[in-house]
């Protein structure tokens, strides 16, 4: 059964399919405030590929990650509601700020290795939420910023309204999941993995660590600063909470769960994860005491998250049918599977 | 000068604190690798057990805090055993991820039973004393003695013992330290266990002159990375000197500067060390 879902989702008509359901899903919902859900799930998920490029691809544990997203709500936030720009110059003001900011933060960060980056990014997720929290003359402080102007339609469309807004999302939302399938696709994207399967073998390739690490960085952050700039025309109201080290933690398990590094995970776990929350809600107040030991479990148990977990399987069986060959250790097969995984 | 001599009491208490948090994290990296995000997770539960046993059980306050140093020397062996020991052999960002699962677990666990309000640990020394003039509450220099004397036994247990010296020899060389039939597994319980402590008993000094919630721990464990940065991972003389620069960086910047960006300064200090020494200021002659 878990096998059959797996394959499936490696056809090309499931994410057909999963793309339709997508766009009718307001017409199926049972209320206003479940298409709201699903629109923020999509926010998220957004944010979670831009993890995903530079932990899943790049295999750097930023820390950060939710620290952009805030960066991106407030650009747009405090543009809007303080200077008065309307709504699109000011989401290409965020996007443009994340990116450059990332740029600078992966300077510095990137020539760290493995721990020590995921140390300095915490930090700065840290410094991002304190000075967003004390630098009242700029961003409020702890009132935070009201008034955010929605997305203006064009004269067309009102986006304030939530259904508009669930399709603005979804559209960003597939853009970023097709360019993330190019990206996996591409020289760079492979470039990219051959940095997570270590510096050193990478640096023999003729890779340019630094570039591409850089490179995947901004990328990343200006993936969250999409989501976080779509989040503040979406809620229209943000505060510091934007920038708790919760919020990439949440991610991180998203990432997880969906499986780390590949292309359809994040949206599986993203939204399946948020729905589950929005439904369960006496989860909302504890779900760490289930997301904690769900991380534990997964990293030990099931390292590469759903998706992983099926490509692995279908890989098993693959190798059980085929006529005369051995199954080898799940350790070895890991090259191979990832190839498979980059195209899911 | 009382103003400045009181900066100087502030930054030696921070200092302390931090120096005993950031030396629980640094010993477990040093000994085996792991970069613990949970640390400042035991130092929260550490706070909260002494509560714990002093306002429901009644306890005394150094009664309590044996009592919250030995429950979360237990908690620290019980995470090595069920979390970090299975993933020895994984990459590196699996622990990292998994410390990550420990901490949100250890809170929620905390909040779930307490709430998240802030509560307040009331210590037997309330007193002030006054060297002619120069005056140095009793809880602060309870602290600094505390931390000196805890860092000293320490010391002593890993030059005097057997057991110490099978753990300074598992820093040095793994490798080495299998060949001559050290009981590797021994040797990471015993490390989780004094971190545990360490982070129990710094939480218990502080709390009195502090607030204890279940977020507590957030910016600690931060500072006592950036401390153990600054003094070289795995350095046990580091983590010391490290925790007692960011200490009186902190309380002179916080006084003379400005106490809202208090916090911000050993971030600020990390950032331009790493940019211009990727491996931190002391990296080697550490172990």
């Amino acid at each position: 059964m878990l096998f059959k879902l797996g394959s499936l989702l490696m056809k090309p008509g499931a994410k057909m399919a999963l793309l339709a359901f997508a766009l009718v899903f307001p017409f199926l919902a049972a209320n206003e405030y479940q298409v709201y859900v699903m629109a923020s799930a999509f926010v998220w998920a957004i944010a979670v590929y831009g993890l995903n490029i530079i932990t899943g691809y790049c295999g750097q544990l930023n820390l950060a990650h939710g620290g952009f997203f805030a960066i991106g709500a407030y650009t747009l936030g405090l543009l809007t509601a303080d200077a008065g720009w309307s709504f699109w110059p000011a989401f290409v003001a965020a996007l443009v700020m994340t990116a450059v900011l990332g740029f600078f933060v992966g300077i510095v960060s990137l020539r760290l290795k493995e721990h020590y980056f995921a140390i300095f990014t915490l930090c700065v997720g840290f410094i991002i939420y304190l000075l967003i929290d004390k630098w009242e003359e700029l961003t409020h402080g702890p009132i935070g910023v009201r008034d955010i102007a929605a997305p203006s339609g064009f004269g067309l469309v009102d986006f304030t309204a939530t259904t508009p807004f669930y399709y603005l999302v979804l559209a960003f939302l597939v853009f970023s999941i097709w360019f993330m399938g190019r990206l996996s696709r591409s020289l760079l994207g492979r470039t990219f993995i051959a940095i997570r399967n270590g510096d050193e073998l990478a640096q023999s390739l003729g890779i340019n660590l630094m570039r591409n690490k850089v490179l995947a960085f901004v990328l990343s952050t200006t993936y969250a600063g999409l989501a976080g700039a779509l989040y503040a025309g979406m809620v229209r109201f943000i505060g510091p909470e934007e920038a708790n080290i919760n919020h990439t933690f949440d991610m991180i398990t998203y990432l997880l769960v969906g499986g780390i590094g590949t292309l359809t995970g994040p949206l599986l776990g993203t939204v399946g994860i948020v729905w589950i929350t929005q439904s369960l809600q006496f989860l909302e107040e504890y779900r760490m005491i289930i997301f904690g030991p769900l991380l534990v479990i997964l990293v030990i148990f099931f390292p590469r998250g759903i998706t992983g977990q099926f490509l692995t399987w279908m890989h098993h069986k693959a190798q059980s049918l085929a006529p005369g060959k051995k199954r080898k250790e799940s350790k070895v097969q890991t090259a191979s599977t990832r190839e498979a995984e980059n195209n899911a | 000068m009382n103003l400045f001599f009181q900066q100087i009491i502030n930054g030696l208490t921070l200092g302390s604190i931090y120096g005993l948090v950031a030396l629980g994290l640094t010993l477990v990296y040093g000994i085996l690798h792991i970069p613990n995000f949970a640390h400042g997770a035991l130092y929260m539960v550490g706070a909260f057990m002494s509560y714990f046993f002093m306002t429901d059980l009644g306890m005394h306050y150094w009664i309590a805090m044996a009592g919250s140093a030995a429950v979360v020397a237990v908690l620290a062996i019980l995470c090595e055993r069920l979390v970090f020991h299975p993933l020895r052999n994984s990459p590196p960002i699996h622990d990292k991820i998994a410390a990550i699962g420990i901490l949100l677990f250890l809170e929620a666990v905390v909040q779930m039973f307490w709430g998240s309000d802030f509560r307040r640990l009331s210590s037997p020394f309330t007193g002030i004393m006054n060297f002619d003039g120069l005056i140095i509450p009793e809880q602060r220099l309870l602290i600094i003695v505390g931390a000196f004397a805890l860092v000293i036994a320490l010391q002593l247990f890993l030059r005097k013992t057997m057991t110490g010296a099978t753990i300074i020899a598992m820093a040095q060389s793994r490798e080495g330290a299998f060949l001559v039939g050290i009981d590797a597994n021994r040797v990471a319980m015993m490390t989780f266990a004094i971190s545990g402590v360490l982070a129990a008993v710094a939480a218990s000094l502080y709390a009195p002159i502090n607030l204890v919630y279940p977020a507590m721990g957030h910016l600690v464990i931060m500072k006592a990375f950036v401390i153990i940065i600054l003094g070289g991972m795995g350095s046990i003389p580091g983590a010391i000197a490290g925790g007692m620069i960011i200490g009186f960086a902190e309380a002179f910047g916080g006084f003379y500067i400005s106490t809202a960006y208090k916090d911000i300064i050993a971030f600020g200090l990390l950032v331009l060390i790493l940019s211009v020494r990727p491996q931190g200021l002391f990296a080697k002659g550490a172990h």
